[in-house]
Parts: C-alpha cells; structure tokens; sequence
C-alpha cells in the first residue's frame, strides 16, 4: 500500500491533516469507481450484470457522499461553498461564483478559510497530545 | 458581518490572527471531552435544538376526531466566556512584538474548556445530566495512591464488559488524579502511563474539571455531542484602552448508553 496520498512529510502534518488528506484520496476513488461503473452500465447488456453493477454503483455513491460530508465537516468553508452549490436548481456557474463570492466576503476578517468566524477545532477524537 | 460582529471591534486581521492562534493553542489540550466523546456539527449559530426522535401526547387537539403529539428536542445551550485586552497590546502585536499580553484570553480558553468538560461528565443543572451521574454502575474510588490505579481502572473496564460494552477504552483524568499518573513508575520503573494505556486500549485524557475520572468506551454512538457555533471569538465593545470580547460556542450533550462509562471518585 503507497501512502502517496500526503503531498508533504507526513511525520511534519497534524493528526487532523491527515486524517482529511485520507478521506479526501477516498473521496477520488470512489468518484473514480462510479465513473468506471457508468462505462461498463453504458456497454453491457446481460441484465442480471447490470443489476449488478447498479447496485454496485449505488454502493459508490453511498461512500462518495458520506466522505464529502465527513471533508464538509471538517472545512467550513469548503462547507459554506458547497451549500450554495449543491441541491439548487439553476445555473451552476453562477451558483459556484456567488457562493465563493459570500464565503471569501464573510471569511475576509478573522482566521482565512473559517467562514463562520469560528475558530475550526471540532472533534479531537485521534488527536495527538 | 455576521452575529460575533468581528468586523466592529478595532483589531487588524494580523490582530484577529493572533487571538485565534493563540485561543487554538489554549483550548485544544485542555477540550479533554472531545478526545473521547461523538462530535457532530459544527451546525451553526441558527441550530437550535437537537432531534430527540421522542414526541409526547397533547392532552387537547384543536378540533374532534384528531389527537396531536408535541416533539420532543433538546435545546442547545450557550457557553460565553468574556475578557478584555489592552488596545495597546494590540497595536503592539500590530508593530511585530512577540510577547504580547493576552492573559485574560488565556484564562477565558481555560475556563470555557473547563465549561465543557463539567458539562459532559458531570452534567449541566437544568440543561442536560453528565456521563458521571447517569452511569449506573457502582462508583469505584480511585484513592490516593496512584500505584492503585490499574486495579480500579481494570475493574471498570471489567464492569464494561460485564454489561456488553465492548472497547475500545477511554479514561478522562481530572488535574490531580493525571498529575499522579504522570509522575508515577510502577515496580521495575515502567510508568504507569503506559501500563493503564495497555489496559484500556485507548487514550488517558487530562480533563480538567472532571472529578477523579471516568472510563467510558470509544466504540461511538454512546456520549453525543452536538455543535451549533463551534467556539468562536466574537466582539462586545471598546474603550480607548481595551476591547471586550468573548469565547462563546453552542452545543447540546446527551447519553445514550448510560451503561457505557464508570465512574472512578477521587
């Protein structure tokens, strides 16, 4: 198993940081395999495989949005981005931009990148000492 | 602008930097609970009340022939804590000193970490009961000599398994009763640290403010801990010599498994 995932030492990152840096190459392998699934949906024609695959499928889809919530939790203001972008009908250009718009305004005073103003510490669970 | 007013109070961004660094570095050793209990949220400051999945009967309805039921939500608590810092510290810090005074924030992270801690294990009167209180098992006394601590410890995790709950294991240590720990080999020079870490499988916490300690499991979805605004630095108001802020977060607790924690007395 590689553990190229880390694009610094990871001996030098918090805890924390490699836990999202985990969760986030998982978060690629799962949009990953759902992609490979859609291409082999789109090509076979035995309908049990099919099923099968489908439900395969729906199983990817499951981790890719349990892994996204976990990386919204722990990065607000990836968080407040997502939450103009996501489940809205409309132009999603024009979402994303004003979404980043608000998160940049909200977040320019105060720690960079923690929209809420708070102060990002969250759960300690597996931190160091 | 949002409800901290953060943009009102007269400190630069490098300032704001400079309080949240230093709060981080406050809060993070001394938020014991966290190490060991669920975390859910941050949900924000508009997240009001925790679904309890319970309702209750109405005993009238507003018309005949239909019965009403009333959920049921546990309402999340406020925890503030206020101090003040010398404006002129401030420009200070501004100007690139490196020993600025931030003592009264020091002391606020502290309390509020201490807050919590309290709130968690020993319950908060009149908002919600602490992992200690609700745990039935009967409470084991850790006396004074630390050298005891691996028998009382085992016995509660003894007690665990007894009752199904299955570990991995946790132990929160009040100030003394961790300090006692610390400082103490067993026979042969091995610390004592270690030979309870064995024990547990898990984690010894210092958690100030709880009271001698608590064994509790690791496994999730025991002790609850729900976030609205994570802790937060906002702004109150200002004099020409110093500027009132506050640490302040909202949240709500809850037992799920009572069972799941001893409760080990000083």
């Amino acid at each position: 198993m590689g553990f190229d995932q880390y694009h610094e030492p990871p001996n030098e990152l918090p805890a924390e940081t490699l836990t999202f840096a985990r969760l986030c190459a998982s978060l690629t392998e799962e949009a990953e395999a759902i992609g490979w699934y859609e291409q082999r949906i789109a090509v076979e024609r035995d309908p049990e495989a099919l099923a099968v695959m489908r439900d395969a499928q729906g199983e990817e889809f499951k981790h890719f949005s349990m892994d996204l919530e976990f990386l919204l939790r722990r990065a607000p203001a990836w968080r407040e981005i997502a939450r103009g972008i996501l489940f809205q009908s409309g132009d999603i250009v024009e979402h994303g931009e004003e979404a980043e718009a608000e998160a940049l305004e909200e977040g320019s005073s105060g720690a960079p990148g923690i929209t809420d103003g708070s102060l990002g510490i969250g759960s300690l669970r597996g931190a160091g000492r | 602008m949002n409800h901290l007013l953060r943009e009102l109070a007269p400190i630069s961004d490098s300032g704001w930097a400079l309080l949240d660094q230093e709060a981080r570095e406050r809060l993070a050793p001394a938020l014991g609970a966290r190490r060991l209990i669920d975390f859910s949220g941050p949900h924000g400051w508009t997240h009001s009340a925790t679904n309890l999945g319970r309702s209750e009967p109405l005993c009238s309805a507003p018309a005949d022939g239909v019965s009403g039921r009333r959920r049921r939500v546990l309402p999340l608590v406020e925890l503030r804590a206020e101090f003040a810092l010398a404006r002129e510290e401030l420009r200070d810090a501004d100007r690139g000193a490196e020993d600025v005074e931030l003592e009264a924030l020091d002391r606020a992270a502290h309390q509020i970490a201490v807050a919590e801690n309290v709130a968690v294990f020993h319950g908060w009167e009149g908002a919600f009961t602490g992992i200690a209180e609700l745990s039935p098992h009967e409470r084991i006394a850790l006396g004074e000599a630390a050298e005891g601590y691996p028998r009382q410890v085992a016995g509660a995790v003894e007690r665990l398994l007894c009752s199904g709950i299955t570990g991995p294991y946790g132990l929160a240590l009040g100030r003394e009763q961790y300090r006692r720990v610390v400082e103490t080999a067993e026979h042969g020079g091995y610390p004592l640290l270690d030979h309870l870490r064995k024990i547990l499988e898990g984690p010894i916490v210092w958690t100030p403010g709880v009271r001698g300690a608590v064994v509790l499991t690791l496994r999730g979805g025991d002790f609850l801990f729900e976030s609205g605004q994570d802790l937060s630095i906002g702004y109150q108001s200002h004099d020409d010599s110093v500027v009132r802020l506050y640490l302040e977060e909202s949240f709500s607790f809850r037992v799920a498994t009572p069972e799941a924690a001893v409760a080990l007395t000083a």
